[in-house]
């Protein structure tokens, strides 16, 4: 068993009372009737299966029933982040700004 | 004034009115346990429950009115005055548990005090009930059934979190240092009340009906 930081009740909580919601930031075409069938396509069936980090949502079903974002790493199974609806990673932020900056590659199992 | 219709939903005159735990009581006639109970429950039945819906902006004021009540804006809180409680659920959602018979009278009060607010009141207490955990081995008996840490650093009194209880949900509460409470779902209420008997009984368990 592990934990799962809820960013609604603010606090970990067992992974039973979680569940994965499937990939997060997922972004509606702006003008449906403009969308070609592949971009609508897209957006209805094909989801990232990336070997690494991934942004999820999950939902706190037996606790407040909220969702929320999760960075895991679906390789160590390792949450990086976990982050309120509506907001963008601060983790993968940090991470793009430090490559940028021409920082070395950090192991993704070194982020607390 | 809101503009929702809300109606007495108690029956009146001579309805008998049944706990969920009528038929596991008849089913499972407890005798007292021998010698000092380590567990000790009991069911507070036919209490009122109303889930409130809003942001604490909208609520605080007119709910504070009502019930006297704070609304609690911590995360797993809850506030107590006497029989009324005001519990959070999630960041936009609490759980009002007052005395019995008292639904009618609080969500037309509420809703005199809130207006047109964008807010919700539902009333749930024919879908859920209230039983009290107390004596020296409550917690061990709550312990083998959730994953939730109950340890008093970690649950001290006024806490309350919604959880996996028993493989199913409850809410679980500490009200005081003597007292746990599950607030749970009616249709589960014979399948808890047995697991609890069973979970208790090398403690020594009894119920006690108020
Ligand atoms: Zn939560």
């Amino acid at each position: 068993m592990f934990y799962i930081h809820c960013p609604y009740c603010n606090e970990r909580r067992s992974e039973e009372e979680f569940h994965a919601k499937g990939q997060a930031h997922l972004m509606r075409p702006a003008n449906p009737e403009e969308a070609s069938d592949r971009e609508w396509g897209d957006y209805l069936f094909f989801r990232d299966n990336p070997r690494g980090l991934h942004q999820e949502m999950w939902v706190h079903a037996a606790g407040c029933r909220k969702f929320f974002n999760i960075l895991r790493n679906t390789v160590s199974y390792e949450i990086l982040e976990t982050y309120p609806m509506g907001e963008q990673s601060s983790v993968l932020a940090e991470m793009t700004a430090g490559r940028e900056r021409g920082e070395p590659r950090r192991a993704a199992g070194a982020v607390a | 004034m809101s503009k929702v219709e809300v109606f007495q939903q108690q029956p009146s005159g001579a309805v008998a009115a049944e706990s969920p735990f009528h038929f596991s009581r008849q089913r499972n006639p407890l005798a007292p346990a021998k010698g000092e109970a380590g567990v000790i429950m009991a069911e507070r039945p036919f209490l009122t429950h109303l889930i409130l819906r809003g942001t604490p902006e909208v609520l605080l004021g007119g709910v504070r009115n009502v019930t006297g009540l704070t609304l609690p804006q911590t995360p797993c809180s809850m506030n107590s005055k006497e029989d009324k409680s005001l519990q959070w659920l999630a960041p936009d959602e609490w759980l009002l548990i007052l005395p019995p018979g008292s639904e009618f009278s609080t969500e037309k009060a509420l809703r005199g005090e809130l207006g047109d607010g964008s807010y919700a009141i539902v009333n749930v207490s024919g879908g859920q009930t209230v039983l009290e955990l107390s004596g020296p081995n409550a917690r061990e008996v709550l312990m083998k059934s959730t994953s939730c840490d109950l340890h008093p650093r970690t649950f001290p009194e006024g806490r309350g979190v919604s959880t996996v209880f028993a493989k199913t949900g409850a809410i679980i509460r500490r009200p005081d240092a003597q007292r746990w409470e599950l607030v749970i779902r009616r249709s589960f209420a014979d399948y808890l009340y047995r697991w609890l008997l069973s979970a208790g009984a090398e403690y020594g368990i009894t119920t006690q009906e108020r």
